[in-house]
């Protein structure tokens, strides 16, 4: 099928997010500054030294994450909308293993947190994917449920056992010295776990693409009624896919964990879940999507701390950036489909589930 | 006792933004949009009528202020859905996001992020003074009696019996059909979803122009997901949502109560906080098994 080259997908995402600096002028004028200047401060200036480069780096690596969480997901037909949840959980298995493998060396130490963190984000995954393939209950609000409950569990930790004894601060005790993801770059923030999202993003995109189990994921996505008829068990794709998702959002909680706080904190994400679903729908639910997404809107919100220093713009912004963004490539995105149905003439046997993953598949 | 009477008036109070969020959202879903922009539109509403409320002293033009903002709220949802067709899913968390991020965004340039600002709370209304203590339990916010007494009868009436009602089911059911049968599925809907949206709207206002008095960052805390489980425990019908609104009620009411007893102090107050969460999810997986979803749920219309 050719498309007029107007409609290919990288257009779309550009049009997209110039659709979204035009609505953002709004309030960024009632904030009393230049749009033009804004968005320059947002989206060029992190790029212009060195050190908000690297910001960027470690402003993408969580939300690179969870984006790779959400996609795989989203690509099965599975809505999990919990990715800030299972985070958290990955940031709690952190901080517990974290304290107690002072003994461990790093090579030991490191690979046991991770895999901590991702079995306990899978396993708050596990609930709301057990309830939808067994009895058919709708996991948004399941998932979308369980993130207030992660975040109380955070919480209660914080201010009962985990309470920092010295200071009692709502703080967890420090991470053993052995336990820290190591720093990449001297004088920077930039640590391991930026590799380890570019990994997963690799990963991830071999399974997806080049393997049986991708396949099955696909087209469970696609059509499910389609892929039962071709043999395929939708339900444990399913499974699979929410515990996967849980597992990569749980291992961006021990990055944040392990590469910057070195402790559980009640602030440890701003919403980096939710961001997550801005990335994986701007990155077209593909990974290297996903990463390209992740690297940009890192790019802004460092852009938007810092243009809230210089322009007086709230960093608030930043959120309203991103709500914004989400609506216009979720429409652009509808146009495009139900143009391409109009001329080819197709009647609409896609689950309604499936459109997202439908609609940005390659062939 | 009195325990018990507190317990009950603390039941409706806390019920109120549910039932406003819950029956929004029922209308929105039987017209065949899940609206996940509840969650923002609660928000923007609480921040909207106590900004409105505060600049102009008078918390009926914050109300006002709050359901205009659910109303264009609505409004988007049903741009994005019924116009575009786009992802309801997607589409619904990003007016959330958005939302939360200009309300904030509108907070932070109106406040500066200074000392919290306070309203005088609109008063509560007690019409049945005679029977003493237990009259305490009748001793509502107008916005709660409004909720009981108008806005849920009216709504299941105009759901159920009203031609508008009628069409409203029609097109979240069948919407080839009610198009065959002369009903505008388009217009339908953006109402369905305008209406919804002030309701939600209201529900926000509640907690910031009567309970509260304030505005706080978080403040919606998760509500409008509750009412987006509410909706299909209580199968899409207006009185079955409600009561399920107030169950939740009863059960955050009672945590809030058990908390300060001595064999509870133990306990961090935050396990007890998560409980009405954990409870939706288990009524929801005893209840909500295969329940029949409105015929369209989730799907735009496009005439072929």
């Amino acid at each position: 099928m050719t498309r007029p080259s107007v409609w290919s997908t990288p257009v779309l995402v550009l049009a997209a997010i110039l659709m979204t600096f035009v609505i953002t002028a709004g309030p960024i004028l009632a904030a009393g500054a230049n749009p033009i200047a804004a968005y320059y401060a947002f989206v060029v200036q992190p790029l212009t030294s060195t050190f908000t480069l690297l910001e960027v780096l470690v402003t993408a690596t969580p939300i690179m994450l969870t984006g790779a969480a959400v996609a795989i997901a989203f690509r099965a037909g599975y809505w999990n909308i919990g990715a800030e949840g299972q985070l958290l959980l990955g940031a709690i298995a952190a901080a517990g293993i974290g304290t107690m493998v002072g003994g461990l060396p790093p090579l030991l130490a490191l690979p046991v947190m991770i895999v901590g963190g991702a079995l306990a984000g899978a396993a708050w995954a596990l609930v709301p994917a057990l309830l939808r393939v067994r009895f058919g209950i709708d996991e948004v609000v399941t998932t979308l449920l369980l993130n207030p409950v992660a975040l109380l569990l955070v919480n209660g930790l914080l201010h009962g056992p985990w309470r920092d004894p010295e200071t009692g601060f709502p703080e967890s005790p420090r991470i053993a010295a052995s336990a820290e993801f190591p720093a990449l770059i001297e004088r920077s923030r930039v640590h391991l776990g930026i590799v380890l999202a570019i990994a997963v993003i690799v990963v991830a995109w071999y399974v997806l693409a080049r393997t049986p189990a991708g396949l099955r994921l696909r087209a469970a996505g696609l059509s499910p009624h389609g892929a039962r008829f071709a043999g395929i068990n939708v339900p444990a794709t399913l499974l699979g896919a929410a515990l996967v998702s849980g597992a990569i959002a749980g291992i961006a909680g021990v990055s944040e964990v392990a590469g910057i706080q070195n402790r559980l904190t009640g602030g440890l994400s701003p919403g980096y879940g939710y961001t997550g679903i801005v990335v994986a729908t701007l990155g077209t639910l593909t990974m290297p999507g996903v990463a390209l997404a992740a690297l940009f809107l890192g790019d802004l919100t460092v852009g938007a701390s810092s243009a809230a220093r210089s322009l007086g713009i709230p960093s608030q912004l930043g959120a309203v950036v991103q709500g914004v963004l989400l609506l216009t490539t979720v429409a652009l995105l509808a146009v495009r489909r139900y143009r391409g149905r109009r001329a080819s003439a197709r009647s609409d046997a896609a689950p309604p589930g499936a459109d997202v993953a439908a609609e940005v598949q390659p062939g | 006792m009195t325990f018990l009477v507190d317990l009950l008036a603390a039941t409706l109070r806390n019920a109120t933004p549910l039932v406003y969020g819950t029956v929004g959202e029922t209308y929105s879903e039987r017209s065949g949009v899940l609206n996940l922009g509840i969650e923002g539109t609660m928000y923007a509403g609480a921040f909207a009528g106590f900004a409105t409320a505060w600049a102009t002293g008078s918390p009926l033009l914050g109300l006002l202020a709050a359901i205009v903002v659910g109303i264009g709220a609505g409004g988007v949802m049903a741009l994005m859905t019924v116009t575009f067709g786009a992802n309801q899913h997607v589409s619904g968390i990003g007016l959330t996001i958005g939302l939360i991020g200009l309300s904030e965004f509108a907070n932070r340039l109106i406040f500066q992020g200074g000392e919290l600002q306070r309203i005088e709370p609109m008063p509560t209304v007690n019409p049945l003074p005679f029977l003493g203590d237990a009259g305490a339990i009748f001793n509502q916010y107008g916005l709660t009696w409004v909720a009981f007494l108008v806005v849920v009868p009216a709504a299941w009436w105009i759901l159920q019996r009203s031609s508008f009602g009628l069409e409203v089911r029609a097109v979240g059911e069948n919407p080839e059909a009610a198009d065959a049968a002369g009903v505008n599925v388009v217009r339908t809907r953006y109402l369905a979803l305008m209406i919804g949206g002030a309701l939600m709207a209201i529900g926000g206002a509640f907690l910031t122009l009567a309970l509260l008095g304030s505005f706080t960052l978080d403040i919606i805390a998760g509500r409008g997901w509750v009412c987006v489980a509410l909706v299909i425990f209580g199968r899409w019908r207006i009185f079955r949502g409600v009561a399920g609104a107030l169950i939740f009620a009863l059960i955050f009411s009672l945590q809030f109560r058990l908390r300060i007893l001595p064999e509870f102090a133990e306990l961090p107050f935050e396990l007890l906080l998560a409980l009405p969460y954990l409870v939706v999810i288990a009524a929801l997986a005893i209840s909500g098994r295969n329940v029949a979803y409105p015929g369209a749920y989730l799907k735009p219309y496009r005439r072929s």
